[in-house]
């Protein structure tokens, strides 16, 4: 089996817990949890240098921060799955007495989480934070960032965005998901975002763009990202998904992005995600 | 006692004091980082910027990234501390501090000047009377209102001890030094600065130096005041104000912000649940403020020694 064979064997069980947990809940975000799957799956299980023996600080590891905090199920998902806490605590995610809240927090200690997020637009001045804090300690591992595209809208983004051109943050690699959707419908029914690519040039940034249902080209992709780091500017990757992927009718609307399966909805998903390395 | 903080020799700013103790921690602790939104000069911070220019962070006119970057740095193992004026540390930002902050637990000092009504001139859009409010509501939140610059130089350095977000508001104005050069600051400890049998009078902030003046008023007119300053507002001293309320049974309270949220409302709590007894508040009474010189507006808006004095006699009354 060759790697990119194993992540999207990876990415696949991911999703079905991304769907699992939100039927569980009864609630949740399964549209851009899914969308993000492969991206996160290929930072997690093979590009970043991480230690699920979590120290905060993440001293001499690659950090990532999740701005768009309501992708929650993929992040647990992913941080089980990478063994920083037990497959079963995914069956907790938005109960009470859980660590696994709606937005990721650091209640109690969860291990993996390094800020509370949720409300938008705030997880990327975070990552620029601990960015500038490996600058100082001379820790020459990146910061990593998700933010979705509707999240765009939040007026802070751009204060980072300038901040970090500003100060040269060259250690940061922040991802947009840029699925074209939120809540309520298509970014461009709901506040334009204009001429993404050309936006983020002009605040500095050095910006490319991938297909981040694509386990190959998000590979490449961050690769990509990676060599251009270390050269006076922020790195931006404008990641193209869909909204929902790999389960077909959550796939390309908004209409998934913040409610939870039936039982049936719930089988016909789990029917086309193959259970790769068993449910939890 | 009254009369040694009366003798006061020097007027300084409390934002001095903040510029000063950042300079001196910053010194002695490797892990102390600086952050302002374009007010370094009005924050005092340029002896700590020219003296450690890879530590200080200018972020700007863009105060939430500030925040969102403090808590980042405080992730990373540093010690940050936030540069702005009181508005714009607290209002403007308070989902910022709220989310990234405190529910995360970050080690951040927000340190804020131009607090309250003395600001003065520039009037009620950077006035905020309404920050200690804000800034007590947050689980796990310090706050910290101190009166002098000795008090407030003292502050900043020992807030870096406590670990979690505090919240330290100072002040614009010159204003007398009548705290001792070395006095000691303890998070969450009360100072009894004058004994008296028949009234406690608890102050915070630039209120405190009001009030000394109207306890010596009061000393000339036979009334006794048991002076304390309380510059923790949060976590409270209630044992020092539980301790005075039982001896004297009757409290007036002093600080410089709105009377809804501040430093009376705590100890209206505090004693309504452990030790009901007549209060009065001096504190600005759900007005925004306006342009003027400070000693003026703290006449205007009911905020000075004689408003004090007032409100001492009047729970004496009650």
């Amino acid at each position: 089996m060759d790697k990119i064979d194993q992540l999207q064997k990876t990415a696949s069980q991911i999703r079905r817990d991304i769907v699992r947990m939100v039927y569980n809940a009864g609630s949740g975000h399964p549209g851009g949890s899914l969308g993000c799957a492969d991206f996160l799956t290929a930072l997690y299980f093979s590009r970043m240098k991480h230690n699920p023996a979590f120290r905060m600080d993440g001293k001499g590891e690659d950090v990532f921060v999740l701005s768009n905090g309501h992708i929650s199920p993929l992040f647990y998902s992913i941080l089980a799955r990478s063994g920083y806490f037990d497959l079963d605590e995914l069956k907790t995610f938005r109960e009470i007495d859980s660590r696994l809240q709606g937005h990721p927090a650091t209640h109690e200690g969860l291990p993996g989480v390094r800020v509370a997020t949720g409300s938008l637009g705030q997880g990327l001045s975070v990552a620029v934070g601990i960015a500038l804090s490996k600058r100082l300690a001379g820790d020459d591992r990146y910061v990593y960032a998700l933010t979705g595209d509707g999240e765009l809208q939040e007026g802070q983004i751009w204060e980072a965005l300038m901040f970090s051109a500003h100060h040269k943050i060259d250690n940061l690699i922040v991802t947009v998901d840029w699925n074209g959707q939120q809540i309520d419908g298509p970014n461009d029914a709901v506040i334009s975002l204009g001429d993404l690519r050309a936006k983020w040039e002009a605040f500095g940034w050095e910006t490319l763009e991938m297909n981040g249902n694509d386990m190959s080209e998000v590979l490449n992709g961050l690769d990509d990202a990676k060599k251009r780091t270390g050269n006076g500017k922020p790195v931006c990757i404008l990641m193209k998904t869909e909204m929902g992927y790999g389960v077909d009718f959550m796939t390309g609307t908004h209409k998934w992005h913040g409610i939870a399966p039936n039982k049936e909805q719930l089988d016909i998903a789990l029917g086309q995600l193959e259970e790769t390395l068993g449910d939890f | 006692m009254l009369e040694k903080l009366l003798d006061f020799k020097d007027k300084k700013a409390t934002r001095d004091g903040f510029g000063d103790g950042l300079y001196e921690l910053a010194k002695s602790n490797p892990k102390v980082v600086g952050l302002c939104a374009d007010l370094a000069g009005s924050l005092k911070m340029n002896k700590f910027i020219d003296a450690f220019p890879e530590r200080f962070f200018q972020c700007g006119v863009a105060e939430a990234n500030m925040m969102g970057t403090a808590a980042g740095l405080a992730t990373g193992g540093f010690i940050p501390y936030t540069g702005t004026f009181a508005n714009f540390s607290t209002g403007r930002v308070y989902d910022q501090i709220r989310q990234s902050i405190a529910y995360s637990h970050k080690n951040v000092k927000i340190c804020a000047s131009h607090a309250g009504i003395t600001l003065g001139e520039d009037g009620a859009t950077h006035q905020i009377l309404e920050d200690m409010g804000m800034m007590k509501m947050l689980p796990g939140m310090a706050v910290v209102n101190p009166c002098d610059y000795n008090q407030t130089k003292a502050a900043t350095i020992a807030i870096a001890e406590h670990n979690g977000p505090v919240y330290l508001r100072f002040g614009r104005p010159g204003w007398p030094v009548f705290m001792p050069e070395d006095i000691p600051f303890e998070l969450g400890k009360g100072i009894l600065l004058s004994e008296g049998s028949d009234v406690t009078l608890i102050a915070t902030g630039h209120m405190v130096w009001e009030s000394v003046k109207a306890a010596k008023e009061l000393e000339s007119r036979g009334i006794s005041c048991e002076l304390i300053n309380i510059h923790t507002i949060k976590p409270l001293d209630e044992q020092i104000i539980l301790n005075s309320a039982s001896k004297t049974g009757k409290i007036v309270t002093a600080e410089e912000h709105q009377i809804n949220g501040g430093l009376g409302e705590s100890i209206a709590s505090l004693c309504a649940r452990k030790m009901p007894v007549p209060i009065e508040m001096v504190a600005v009474n759900d007005r925004f403020g306006e342009s003027g010189k400070p000693p003026e507006l703290l006449k205007k808006y009911g905020l000075d020694s004689s408003n004090v004095v007032e409100a001492v006699e009047a729970v004496i009354e009650r």
